[in-house]
């Protein structure tokens, strides 16, 4: 089954040309550590959830790239061409003059109803093309006017017109400290609409990037295509083909709809984090060895302490021993040293993965008490290694990972709504303060069912 | 609405880039009376001002924006200009007005400039989206900078060509005969950066649109103190070029200010810092935690930096940066305005030129003072705010 990609805004096209160069490439690579029948299969199964062929054979991506102003669109467009090996379709683009300046009214009440029928029928060309639509992954940044304002819109419409079909959205969290000003504002609009017209939000935060890309990469200047380039890398380690069932040769159809199925067992707990291992600069890649025990036990202790990277992991961070409730309040900090997870996937690749033992994150100590690890844990795997990791491991969590950047965001933008500071900009747009309040009531909820599990 | 300057422009080197049938002109000019501009020159000229901006505007793909670009002080600029405004925002009321406006500096030689500014403020606070105030002495200043240093002779002080902020020319100008030419390249200069991440491209764009949404967090407070570095580039190679970390200080030094002020030791409502070059996100992200702990912004925005990263530097530097702020520091600058203003009205100096207008009534002067002095009174309690301890609000609270 194939999956549609949606690109809004500046950062969903940045971000999604690095997501495609990504998949490409690794399917591709010559250094899959396994057989040519497997590689085969591996790359046949990529290319039909992300790529069609045009007649001389050049792959061209399943997605549909939206921006309200030029400029980036067609950067976007001449990277792809510039490859030579992959591009995008030519008429899969929509495009204004003018920018939504930062403003999520500006792109949810002015931009989406105005383009509303020239986006959808773009994307209705797009899933003609597909023999069998898998879903939609729609890529935006929270802290905008296009991704933001305008994805939330495509979303909904998304939702109506395409009811059977699954949606993921991609989320860019900003970094805490100004991109833009008004971001905390964009931000609690934007999840508290997508909550309920989206399947799964599917969270990478800039500044845990950024820490990446400093700590791990050793990168002296960081860009935002370094950044970029380690969201691609961990989207593709999830979405690259795994097995299903029969095992080898044979990988699995339904990516999107068996992810849902696997993490999103319950409506109200839809937020979910990525973290993945190893993790290191390309020269020091050569010169290291991995275990599978090592792999794993770093991954697991990222989860249950809640670290962003595998470095600085706290280790005395354990499961409590009971699962009764605590006397008395403990303050938000207290209560999330341990990470209680809903569900979580891991996703290994490589060598000998058949050995990799993955009984450390089927303790039930670590899920809620209405979800046992036999629902709530899965793992997908293959023998045919991730771009260049000779053994790599993925995990998709939900869990309560994202609690204390949400609480943060809603915070900040709560003590600005509380001065009414910048609201004409939005309600010259038709957002009005009811709407503001319906938000925060919304996440203040969602903060509260996942602090409570 | 005289025709030297005009001509001038018609018959110098850019003459081909003006569209002569765009031009307005009078012969006898607004003897520096706001009144004689606004009233007179704006009732005889709106019918053509009107024809000539819908002609330039079907031109237009998409209209985001227009530039004004004034003195406060004089008659046509301040008077005719300010008309104008009003104009825009009933013709095209969707298309946001961005004014520069020079206004008067201590030494003006315009006696009457008080009046023509404070009536002009009153136009800018209800019909301008965005005020982007300069003056004069601060550009004299930095030209003053800019010379000491160049004429030192000290080794290795020579500029590099086309990088100086004053001349767009390689070579130097007379001061005594253009001075002015000089300080108006910077203001030029601020409005190329402006727009700099609209004409090019980057890692984070930042339309003009933008600047309002995140600058203006209430309709009144939109006035805006610029700054700009670097303000030159060394010619010799083999000194290293000042460090990037030194540009983003001095943007926030009082002496690369385009107006009097001092924002370091006011409040900041909202900062934009618009980057141009060889500059990454780790870069601005560096320089904004360093400078941070310096600075004091109001509370319910304390990290409200908006940014921008645009990759092509101007012409011979390798990175530029322009930085917006929305800052109490204008202050002093509107209540010394306010003062030299009543200096003259208690007197009722000067007055007679201006209530011989058609129009024109003494309540005019008593509202323009009144909506000046409601603007201060809002930046003094911001100011009030700005010792007082951050706390956060008590959240809402929801059933499980």
């Amino acid at each position: 089954m194939s999956i549609v990609t949606v690109q809004l805004g500046q950062c969903g096209n940045q971000i999604g040309f690095e997501v495609f160069d990504a998949l490409f490439s690794d399917s591709h690579c010559t250094q899959g550590l396994c057989s040519k029948r497997e590689n085969e299969a591996y790359r046949s199964s990529c290319k039909e959830r992300f790529f069609n062929e045009e007649e001389n054979g050049v792959p061209i991506a399943r997605a549909v790239l939206v921006d309200m102003e030029p400029k980036v669109i067609n950067q976007t467009l001449s990277k792809a061409v510039q490859s030579s090996r992959w591009k995008y379709g030519q008429r899969s683009c929509f495009c204004q003059k003018q920018g939504s300046g930062n403003n999520w009214a500006y792109g949810y009440s002015v931009h989406g109803p105005r383009h509303e029928e020239s986006v959808m029928n773009l994307i209705q060309k797009e899933v003609e093309k597909c023999d069998s639509l898998g879903g939609f992954f729609i890529i935006m940044s929270m802290a905008g006017g296009t991704g933001s304002g305008l994805g939330t819109f495509i979303t909904q419409n998304l939702q109506d017109q395409y009811s059977s079909s699954l949606k993921m959205n991609h989320i860019i969290w900003p970094y805490g400290t100004g991109e833009v000003i008004v971001q905390n504002y964009n931000s609690i609009l934007t999840l508290s609409h997508l909550y309920r017209s989206s399947d799964a939000l599917l969270v990478h935060e800039n500044d845990a990037v950024h820490k990446i890309c400093a700590k791990l990469m050793n990168i002296k200047q960081i860009s935002f295509n370094n950044i970029n380039q380690v969201i691609a890398h961990q989207l593709g380690s999830v979405f690259q083909p795994t097995y299903s069932e029969e095992g080898s040769f044979h990988y699995r159809r339904n990516p999107l709809g068996d992810l849902m199925e696997n993490l999103v067992p319950h409506p109200e707990f839809k937020m979910l984090g990525v973290r993945d291992v190893p993790r290191m600069s390309e020269n020091s890649l050569a010169y290291s060895t991995f275990t599978w025990a090592g792999l794993l036990k770093r991954l697991r202790q990222m989860l249950i302490s809640n670290a962003k990277m595998e470095e600085g992991i706290d280790w005395q961070v354990q499961p409590p021993l009971s699962r009764l409730p605590t006397l008395g309040k403990r303050s938000l900090s207290e209560q999330l040293r341990f990470n209680t997870s809903i569900a979580n996937l891991v996703v290994l690749r490589g060598k000998d993965v058949h050995s990799a033992d993955v009984a450390g994150f089927k303790d039930p100590a670590l899920y809620t008490s209405w979800l046992g690890p036999d629902n709530a844990f899965n793992v997908w795997t293959t023998q045919r290694a991730f771009s260049k990791y000779e053994k790599s491991a993925a995990l998709v969590s939900n869990s309560q990972f994202l609690v204390k950047p949400l609480d943060m965001i809603v915070s900040k933008a709560w003590n600005m709504f509380a001065s009414k500071a910048y609201i004409h900009q939005y309600t010259k747009f038709g957002i009005e303060e009811e709407d503001f309040l319906d938000s925060f009531t919304l996440l203040e909820q969602v903060v509260a069912s996942y602090c409570n599990l | 609405m005289e025709e030297g300057v005009v001509n001038e422009i018609l018959q110098g080197p850019l003459r081909d880039v003006f569209d002569s049938k765009q031009l307005i002109t009078d012969i006898s000019g607004s003897g520096n009376n706001w009144a004689v501009g606004h009233k007179v020159f704006g009732h005889l000229y709106q019918e053509q001002i009107l024809e000539k901006l819908r002609k330039s505007a079907e031109h237009c793909d998409c209209l985001q924006c227009f530039f004004v670009i004034h003195s406060m002080g004089g008659g046509t600029g301040s008077g005719l200009g300010t008309f104008l405004l009003k104009v825009l925002e009933d013709e095209f009321p969707e298309v946001y007005r961005f004014v520069t406006s020079i206004y008067p500096s201590g030494e003006d030689d315009v006696i009457t400039s008080p009046y023509n500014s404070i009536l002009a403020m009153k136009e800018l606070n209800e019909h301008a989206d965005c005020v982007l105030p300069v003056d004069n002495q601060s550009l004299f200043d930095i030209i003053s900078k800019i010379d000491l240093m160049v004429n030192s002779g000290k080794l290795g002080t020579t500029v590099k060509p086309k990088s100086l902020v004053t001349s767009s020319a390689g070579a130097f100008k007379k001061r005594q005969e253009k001075p002015f030419d000089a300080m108006n390249n910077i203001v030029a200069n601020l409005l190329l950066n402006l727009t700099s991440s609209a004409r090019f491209e980057g890692s984070l764009n930042m339309d003009l649109n933008e600047i309002s949404m995140n600058l203006v967090p209430f309709p009144q407070l939109h006035y805006l103190v610029s700054s700009l570095t670097p303000l030159y580039t060394l010619a010799d190679v083999n000194i290293p070029p000042r460090r990037l970390d030194q540009m983003f200080s001095d943007a926030f030094s009082k002496d690369h200010q385009l107006i009097q002020a001092d924002p370091k030791h006011s409040l900041y409502l909202a900062c934009a810092l618009m980057v141009r070059g060889n500059v990454q996100i780790s870069d601005l992200r560096r320089n904004i935690e360093r400078l941070k702990p310096s600075l004091q912004f109001v509370s319910w925005n304390q990290e409200g930096w908006k940014t921008s990263l645009c990759s092509v530097p101007p012409v011979g530097h390798c990175h530029s940066l322009l930085a917006l702020a929305n800052n109490t520091c204008v202050k002093p600058t509107f209540m010394d305005l306010r003062e030299r203003f009543t200096r003259l009205y208690k007197k009722k100096a000067h007055l007679h030129h201006y209530l011989q207008i058609e129009g024109m009534e003494e309540s005019c002067f008593s509202e323009a003072l009144s909506s000046l002095s409601a603007l201060i009174q809002e930046y003094s309690q911001l100011d009030a705010t700005k010792s007082m301890p951050v706390e956060d609000l008590p959240r809402l609270s929801v059933a499980v």
